[in-house]
């Protein structure tokens, strides 16, 4: 049972391979542009990687990358298969070459969709990597002293005035931690001791921020410190202040740029996808149609064109039944060693 | 005698009228390059505008826009016209306009090379904008009500923590302004009033820096209020303490980014300069080669180019002179009672042709 047959007159064979070569050069071009793209996502994920907890999120841009390699390679053959193809005497020369080809080209433009999906699918996991990461970012802030940390500060910092956000969930995160290191806290004086003395852990506990999480924005000078306190300051009402500080957290704010990041690369890769996959049902059909040909005196006659010779589930058999027929032989000689032993 | 003659042979022609096409098309790109440096320092400069005080800056970025224009026009024409030249007989319909087009780009240089200087001078025009600019900035970042001024205090705080720096000269600038609004002091508290009544002009002055001038590299907690004095914080001393605070004033921080801006623009429209002074010089070798085999007659023929076919002095002098007599054209010849139709018999030995006789006289007619 044949999957899509289709006719091919001399016409239409010669205005296939025109088209092919056509879409093959773009689809190099396409398979370039998503090796960028990987390129692209793999920085902007390593410029935070302080903040991130695990690298799984890493497993996008990098099998973008390796697509992307493999594609200029795919389509650099198909084009030249094209170009033979109009040559009744040189395309015999591909014969061999195709089968394993197509196999391979199947494989990665099925991880490209795989790759799109990911970039979908992987919110979770890159949330939960941030939690994590800003947790602990948030936790060393006040280790400036301590080697492999001292630069935690300037990135949370930063990170806080770029994405203009503070803390993890929300500012409230900062009053539960201790960000001043006792470094600068003079023991001697009695409102620290209290302090100390009224939390459990013997932490310095404030309700108070970083100045990085201060909004520009905001029509008074910055309040940092009190900000529970609506007496410790003029004018001034917590519940309804939403100007003073950053009320976005920095898990949501990092999600949200990396989500809008990866939705723009997955459409533009889809649409990679559909087009590599366009140049490979085309090849498919060329390659079918041109076999015909081969051996007759008159190259011009029609010939019929199909993409898969028997059906689907007995070509994937075919492809599987030899790897796991060598998978198979493998164990028996094990099998066999381990008894002769 | 000639300045710099060079003998040209039909294909050392025809090569450098099509070398000279592919300069042409290539500056033409420059030119486009020229346009879009221009283009790009107007947006630069406007990007900061609230920080400027009204100077006449823009003429640097306008000079570069319209310098580049032209140069893309003059260059588009010199392409075609090198093109045309490798035929000699095309060659004939741009005959007469190729002196003027070279001469006209020989001035055009001049404004790009002007252009280049201009980047450099502006420096202290841009200085004097920028002091006077932030200035004004610092003392209006309290009205934050007043309408035309609500967003200063937020331009200046995104100027500062973008920019690194603090303050017009540095931080101590915030210490002779009042940056807090009154709508934000408690005016009955006893502090506040003691602050104010200490003040000849009723201002509420302290030792303190807004939230944008902290810097992210110190180690400890930013120390915003109370900068000068040392007990107020512990194991703080504000002589030595450099991390705290941003050091740079922000003039400086945005001068020396625009400086660092017009160098690289300068160096490259100086280079752009240098290119097209040397196409001049190929078109006006091509010209020259040009004119003188149509004068030769044989279109294979070798011929001479120069740049110039007298010397400098005696071109110079040609020219006055023209230029000269085209002020006296509108005169009236003084001589002969302004009438040009009285035969002047010339004073020099004539010469009647190889035997020098003189024609007899034509016999009158009876």
């Amino acid at each position: 049972m044949v999957v899509m047959k289709m006719k091919f007159p001399f016409q239409k064979r010669v205005q296939l391979a025109k088209g092919l070569w056509l879409l093959s050069l773009s689809a190099t071009v396409a398979g370039a542009l998503t090796f960028s793209l990987g390129c692209i996502l793999k920085t902007e994920l390593l410029r935070r990687a302080e903040v991130m907890d695990n690298s799984n999120i890493h497993v996008v841009p990098n099998t973008l990358m390796i697509v992307g390699l493999a594609s200029l390679g795919i389509n650099y053959f198909a084009s030249k298969i094209c170009q033979d193809a109009l040559d009744a005497g040189q395309f015999p020369r591909w014969k061999n070459f195709l089968k394993p080809y197509f196999a391979i080209s199947s494989f990665f433009t099925v991880l490209m969709l795989l790759a799109v999906i990911m970039s979908f699918a992987m919110t979770g996991s890159l949330e939960f990597s941030l939690k994590v990461g800003l947790r602990n970012g948030i936790r060393f802030y006040k280790d400036t002293d301590t080697p492999g940390r001292c630069f935690q500060k300037q990135n949370i910092d930063y990170l806080q005035m770029a994405f203009e956000c503070c803390g993890n969930n929300d500012f409230r995160d900062w009053f539960e931690v201790q960000w001043i290191s006792n470094r600068y806290l003079d023991f001697n004086s009695k409102e620290v001791k209290d302090r100390i003395k009224s939390n459990v852990d013997g932490r310095y506990l404030v309700d108070g921020v970083p100045f990085s999480c201060c909004n520009p924005t905001s029509p008074r000078p910055c309040i940092q410190y009190q900000l529970t306190n609506n007496t410790a300051h003029y004018n001034y009402d917590y519940q309804t202040e939403e100007l003073n500080i950053y009320l976005r957290g920095c898990r949501e704010a990092l999600v949200n740029y990396y989500m809008g990041l990866m939705n723009t690369i997955g459409t533009a890769v889809l649409s990679v996808f559909l087009l590599q996959g366009s140049v490979l049902v085309s090849l498919r059909f060329l390659q079918t149609s041109m076999e015909a040909v081969a051996g007759q005196e008159n190259t011009e006659i029609e010939t019929e064109g199909y993409l898969l010779e028997k059906g689907v589930k007995e070509t994937v058999m075919e492809f599987v039944d030899p790897l796991m027929k060598f998978l198979l032989f493998t164990n028996k000689v094990e099998e066999a060693g381990a008894i002769l032993v | 005698m000639a300045v710099w003659r060079v003998k040209f042979t039909k294909t050392k022609r025809d090569k450098l009228a099509q070398v000279l096409w592919i300069l042409n098309w290539f500056s033409v790109l420059t030119g486009a390059i020229l346009f879009s440096l221009g283009i790009f320092l107007k947006v630069e400069l406007n990007k900061q505008e609230e920080m400027m005080a009204d100077r006449d800056i823009h003429y640097v970025p306008n000079m570069l826009i319209a310098v580049g224009l032209i140069a893309c026009a003059i260059n588009f024409l010199g392409g075609k016209i090198c093109y045309d030249c490798v035929d000699t007989n095309k060659f004939l319909r741009w005959k007469l306009i190729m002196l003027p087009y070279i001469i006209f780009t020989f001035f055009f240089t001049f404004c790009v090379l002007v252009g280049a200087l201009m980047c450099y001078t502006m420096r202290g025009e841009l200085e004097e904008s920028l002091n006077l600019g932030l200035t004004q900035a610092m003392k209006f970042y309290k009205d934050t009500d007043t309408p035309g001024r609500c967003f200063l205090k937020r331009t200046v705080d995104i100027l500062q923590i973008e920019f690194q720096c603090c303050g017009n000269n540095g931080y101590k600038d915030w210490f002779q302004i009042q940056w807090i609004s009154n709508r934000y002091l408690d005016m009955t508290h006893k502090d506040v009033a003691d602050r104010l009544r200490s003040n000849v002009e009723g201002k509420y002055l302290m030792d303190g820096v807004p939230f944008s001038c902290c810097n992210i590299d110190s180690p400890r907690p930013c120390i915003q209020q109370q900068i000068t004095n040392n007990s107020a914080h512990f194991n703080y001393e504000h002589q030595t303490e450099e991390l705290n605070l941003r050091m740079k004033g922000c003039r400086q921080a945005l001068l020396d980014y625009f400086t660092h801006i017009m160098q690289s623009i300068g160096l490259t429209v100086l280079i752009i300069w240098l290119f097209e002074l040397s196409v001049l010089t190929g078109v006006r070798f091509l010209q020259t080669s040009l004119e003188n085999v149509l004068k030769q007659g044989d279109p294979d023929s070798e011929s001479d180019g120069w740049l110039l076919e007298n010397s400098f002095m005696e071109t110079a002098r040609t020219n006055l002179n023209i230029i000269k007599s085209l002020g006296k054209s509108n005169q009236i010849d003084d001589g002969n009672n302004g009438d040009p139709n009285i035969n002047v018999p010339s004073t020099s030995i004539a010469n009647y042709g190889p035997d020098n006789v003189p024609p007899k006289e034509a016999p009158e007619a009876s």
